[in-house]
């Protein structure tokens, strides 16, 4: 083909623009197909927040419910329990609960609930999902002979306290996961919401 | 009569020959006129069974879809309907899922017999790597499949995976949203996972398998003694110009192929009629239950093919880094290629350290398989679990010394390929 009077930076300009629009074009029409991919206005609806009734929950009982498809536990601790919660804090990879994406501000504390006795977790161990199990007494346990109650999980042996919180050296990387929630009155709580928002 | 066949046949491939007269020299250069070494030993019958078995999935896929629901409220049961009511749907059903199990059988054995005999090194390095992708693509289409039937172990065994991609800092939590869809593994989840497995990535999977053989097909095949025919003399009964040491691929290879695919489907027969679930290992007990997200089965393990993988997330105790030390086993042979810097490619003339250590490589991999398949409590095998993690990337960085700092002392390669005329 004869290249002869032509202008290349003419050509070299025109190809460069029409790649860049082409890719910018590209980009901009991939974001429907990307977005489609997002929880859908009906998985959202689903995703709404669920009333729990506590008003009949005795102390060291624990209750069950469902919060977008997460079993969410709610426990109301002794007061045995409680007072054994410092005491395991050298054992324990994270005992201040520093890492933010574990629990909503309002549970950045000792007990990481709003109310000490009333503690609320997502029942998913932080390893790999699996459902931890409560054993709740305070007695030496097959895994681990100086056991103060809390939540083992028998798929890869994570052990976390009456908090929640993570043992150092097992599996699960973080504390259990508080999920947002607020008080209606003493007997219910609203899953899903924190305090002060709708 | 015979005349009149002839001519018009020959009219025919003429008219062909008019209008696509690229389709014959095409065929040749793949067919009868690639000379493939004549001195191929059994080893080199699991690419082609590869393709036998790919060929079962696409067709028993096709079928399965035909009766198959891809929703969460209906899945299960259509998988139970196609067991029960369909007339041959069970053997349908067994062929896609045992032949998903065969799928990575001979692939794993292919990627071996790589290994081996040096198929990897240059100039073969970009088949290796498409053939690498292949088995990426292979991993999350067998993954997606798993999903399918919507039993236990496809909702935990997803709702694992999933989570794995939760490690990545900042971006976690929202990229498992968007994989799934929802807040957990649902019915739309289930939904794209149909959509990926029959079409996204089979489509993919087909162009990296054409491109693999295309591949193969410029550089010419490796044998068993690592020798480049095409470096060899040339001349042989079929071409002056072709290399002696090759015979044409058809009808030689292709009728030796045939015959051990007669055999190895035999062999899957074998298991399809008799042990289609292989005791729990091709297809989980958990999965002939219906998923129940507030269930979780005792003990979550994928399927063999991914448990030397899986071994390696669990024996580690941060998961960021067991993430990142599972995708790294399967990145790391990405680079094969480049960390043997060995020029003799068979192990029949390379060190005994390569031999050694290729064996190690070999029961590793089996052990780390047997420890990511059991419920992993026994503390002592998490110990012999992190030793043989180690030792498996300890095969790359030992090659990597071995050839690089001139330690491997090799024997003398042959001119030309053995143990034929």
């Amino acid at each position: 083909m004869a290249n002869d009077g032509v202008d290349t930076g003419r050509r070299r300009f025109l190809t460069a623009t029409t790649a860049v629009v082409g890719g910018a074009g590209i980009a901009v029409a991939a974001i429907p197909f990307i977005k489609s991919w997002l929880p859908s206005a009906r998985a959202q609806t689903a995703g709404a927040p669920v009333e729990a009734d506590i008003s009949k929950l005795e102390d060291g009982q624990m209750v069950m419910y469902e919060w977008r498809g997460q079993p969410i536990w709610i426990i109301r601790r002794t007061k045995a329990q409680l007072d054994a919660l410092p005491s395991q804090d050298s054992r324990l990879r994270d005992p201040k609960s520093t890492n933010t994406d574990q629990q909503p501000a309002f549970a950045q504390n000792e007990y990481r609930s709003l109310k000490p006795e009333v503690l609320v977790l997502v029942g998913l161990c932080t390893h790999l999902g699996c459902a931890p199990k409560l054993h709740a007494e305070l007695k030496p346990e097959p895994f681990d002979p100086d056991w103060k109650g809390g939540f083992f999980c028998p798929c890869h042996k994570s052990r976390f306290d009456m908090a929640g919180r993570v043992y150092a050296g097992v599996p699960a990387p973080s504390n259990l996961v508080v999920p947002p929630y607020r008080f209606i009155d003493d007997g219910h709580i609203m899953i899903g919401v924190s305090e002060g928002a709708a | 009569m015979a005349n009149r066949l002839t001519r018009a046949v020959t009219g025919v491939q003429d008219w062909f020959n008019d209008r696509a007269p690229s389709f014959g020299p095409f065929y040749r250069k793949h067919m009868t006129e690639y000379y493939a070494p004549k001195n191929f030993n059994i080893w080199y019958i699991f690419g082609v069974l590869s393709m036998v078995v790919l060929v079962n999935q696409i067709l028993t896929g096709i079928f399965l879809t035909m009766h198959y629901k891809p929703s969460a409220a209906e899945a299960f049961a259509s998988v139970e309907y196609i067991m029960r009511d369909v007339d041959w749907g069970w053997l349908i059903r067994y062929m896609h899922s045992t032949g998903a199990s065969a799928f990575f059988v001979v692939v794993y054995i292919h990627m071996f017999r790589g290994i081996m005999y040096g198929s990897y090194k240059k100039p073969r390095e970009l088949v290796w790597v498409l053939g690498m992708l292949i088995y990426l693509v292979l991993m999350a289409e067998a993954f997606l499949g798993y999903v399918l039937p919507w039993g236990q172990m496809s909702f935990w065994g997803a709702k694992v995976i999933i989570s794995l991609f939760g490690a990545i800092p900042y971006i976690g939590g929202a990229l498992t949203e968007w994989i799934m869809g929802d807040y957990l593994p649902s019915d739309a989840t289930l939904n794209r996972f149909f959509a990926l497995h029959v079409i996204a990535l089979p489509l993919v999977l087909l162009l990296l398998v054409v491109l693999h053989i295309f591949a193969l097909h410029e550089v010419g095949s490796n044998n068993p003694d690592g020798v480049e025919i095409k470096k060899g003399p040339k001349g042989n009964r079929w071409s002056d110009k072709a290399p002696a040491d090759g015979v044409p691929f058809h009808p030689y290879f292709t009728v030796k192929d045939t015959f051990y695919t007669g055999f190895f489907l035999i062999i899957c027969a074998f298991i399809l009629f008799f042990e289609p679930t292989a005791g729990g290992w091709f297809l989980e007990h958990d999965n002939f239950v219906e998923a129940n997200r507030l269930v979780t089965p005792e003990h979550i393990k994928p399927v063999w093919y991914y448990t030397p993988f899986y071994a390696m997330l669990r024996v580690i105790p941060d998961k960021l880094s067991g993430v990142l030390v599972m995708f790294g086993a399967i990145v790391v042979l990405f680079f094969l290629p480049w960390l043997d810097r060995g020029k003799v490619k068979s192990w029949r003339y390379r060190g005994t350290g390569f031999r050694v250590a290729i064996f190690v490589l070999g029961v590793c991999f089996v052990w780390l398989g047997k420890i990511g398949a059991g419920p992993g409590t026994d503390p002592v095998e998490t110990v012999i679990g992190r030793i043989l993690t180690a030792l498996y990337f300890g095969f790359f960085g030992f090659l990597l010394a071995y050839t690089g700092l001139g330690w491997e002392k090799t024997k003398p390669v042959p001119e030309r390929v053995t143990g034929h005329d």
